[in-house]
């Protein structure tokens, strides 16, 4: 249904002149191939500098790829489009609308007559939780809640897919755990796919079934760790399971060299 | 103070805390007060000059007895309103053009700061002559002293849009027209007001400037002709009354204010 397909992805950024240094470009991603696949969960994981950030950005059609082609279904990513929604880490609600405002946002773009609004708005903050804090103001809700808006928000206008930047990293670990379950109900649920970066390394285990390791600068595909914690959903501590271990390892294995590398190219 | 204390009677603690907070926030009013009527009363300074607050506030009582107060109260606030209601038909929408086209931003930003630093006073005697001594070079001098805090507060407001509001309106595809006026716009709304603000205080200051030159009637001339005509508790009336229309004013937009943003977290 909804493949995304990397090809050759390239993204570089001209530099200002710093002292000593000429202009330059700065490649963030190079030569990136990733194939996602309808209805997945994919994490994409990297140290900081690896061009997470951009990667979700060429996803998003924020911006565009300075080489390679990123196609959705077949067709390439020109722009930004509502058959994608973005989950941002610091959650970019308006902090003059209500939680139902906020959610209503997103469709008041697709055109979504005004009563239809207001009830695919109430039904999505009922899906994440929030039926009750519909008429609170963004600056009334904790940082579990804001995301939890976010979400609804990006799913109120029935995106084909889901791409969320970090959306947890600024939570504190019992509210991340929570989300992240919350997650993973939503998805079962909805059947989107969802693709989720993160540089948490048991973040990205718990939750991808596939985990793109992307290396340091610039930011090539080195590894893509196959996940199988079987269902999930059945009230067992999985963080704790030989099986989590294992792919932890693996994924921080393949991390590993790659944080070091990065420690070393920013101090040279 | 024994008749506010009685009519506390049935929450008495509840409501000490609040009186003590009311006495504190008056006391210094009061001892002002105090002390101009003590002054002129002890001979340290001349009562001519200087008359006792009771006599100026007997004098103020007369005033608006005899309706005079309320003729002059309003030519002044019907100028002043009138200056600070165009000023902000023109700077919103020019700042908000010039907040939003960065290119408009660098051609005026240059030329808004030379008129910006200009006083408002000193171009006085270029409205009279200009404009003559009637009611257009009054109100062309406060539209003049209320645009440019206005101007330069839209102007700000739209510049400091948060990126990520702007990006995440991208995302969802929102085209300039409509990130304009659904996230860039209601943003800015308390930083206009701010300026508004700032612009009504500026239109009460300049307003008496204004009337004291070839004026009938307002607070400017009151406080004027009272100074000519040696009309000294009058003159102080005048300058009360003055004070009170400028708190009045600044409570009023504050409050619109508060309702305009009530989704600040302050």
């Amino acid at each position: 249904m909804t493949e995304i397909v990397l090809d050759g992805v390239r993204k570089a950024f001209a530099t200002r002149a710093g002292r000593g240094q000429p202009p330059g470009e700065t490649t963030a991603l190079d030569d990136v191939d990733l194939q996602l696949r309808s209805g997945e969960l994919a994490v994409v994981v990297g140290p900081s500098g690896s061009g997470k950030s951009t990667l979700l950005d060429l996803l998003a059609g924020l911006s565009s790829p300075t080489a390679g082609e990123i196609r959705l279904d077949g067709e390439p990513i020109t722009g930004p489009g509502l058959n994608r929604g973005v989950v941002f880490q610091q959650y970019a609600l308006l902090p003059w609308r209500t939680a139902q405002g906020n959610v209503e946002f997103g469709l008041e773009a697709r055109g979504t007559p005004r009563a239809q609004r207001r009830e695919r708005a109430r039904e999505h903050l009922d899906l994440v939780g929030l039926a009750g804090s519909a008429d609170r103001y963004p600056h009334e809700l904790s940082g579990g809640m804001k995301q939890r808006v976010a979400i609804a928000r990006s799913l109120a206008f029935d995106p084909d897919v889901l791409l969320m930047d970090e959306p947890f990293a600024a939570l504190d670990a019992q509210t991340r755990e929570s989300l992240q379950d919350e997650l993973l109900r939503l998805w079962r649920r909805t059947g989107k796919t969802i693709v989720f970066i993160t540089h948490g390394i048991d973040e990205a285990v718990y939750l991808g079934h596939r985990v793109a390791v992307l290396t340091s600068r610039p930011g090539r595909v080195k590894d893509v760790v196959d996940v199988d914690l079987g269902d999930r959903s059945a009230g067992e501590d999985v963080r704790s399971s030989a099986e989590f271990s294992e792919h932890r390892h693996r994924v921080w294995s393949l991390l590993q060299n790659e944080v070091r590398r990065a420690e070393v190219s920013s101090v040279g | 103070m024994a008749e506010v204390l009685r009519l506390d009677q049935p929450r008495p603690i509840v409501r000490s805390g609040q009186l003590l907070r009311i006495a504190r926030a008056s006391g210094g009013i009061v001892l002002f007060l105090l002390l101009w009527e003590a002054a002129p009363r002890l001979g340290l300074v001349d009562r001519i000059f200087l008359p006792p607050f009771s006599e100026v506030a007997r004098t103020w009582a007369g005033l608006a007895g005899s309706g005079q107060l309320e003729q002059h109260l309003g030519a002044s606030l019907g100028r002043s309103l009138a200056g600070l209601l165009l000023a902000a038909a023109v700077a919103i929408p020019l700042g908000l053009l010039i907040g939003w086209y960065r290119r408009i931003g660098e051609l005026l930003t240059p030329l808004l700061e030379l008129f910006r630093n200009t006083a408002a006073l000193a171009l006085l005697p270029v409205f009279v002559l200009l404009l003559g001594l009637g009611e257009t070079a009054k109100i062309a001098l406060i539209v003049f002293a209320c645009t440019w805090p206005i101007l330069l507060n839209t102007i700000n407001g739209v510049r400091t849009t948060d990126p990520l509001l702007t990006r995440s309106a991208r995302s969802l595809g929102f085209g300039s027209a409509q990130l304009f006026t659904k996230v860039v716009l209601p943003g800015a709304v308390p930083t206009i007001f701010t300026g508004i603000r700032l612009a009504a205080a500026n239109s009460i200051l300049v307003l008496v400037a204004a009337e004291m030159v070839g004026a009938k009637a307002g607070l400017g001339y009151l406080i004027t002709t009272s100074q000519y005509n040696f009309q000294v508790p009058q003159m102080y009336a005048g300058i009360l009354t003055i004070s009170l229309l400028g708190l009045a004013f600044n409570q009023a937009l504050s409050a619109l204010e508060r309702r305009l943003s009530r989704w600040r977290s302050t």
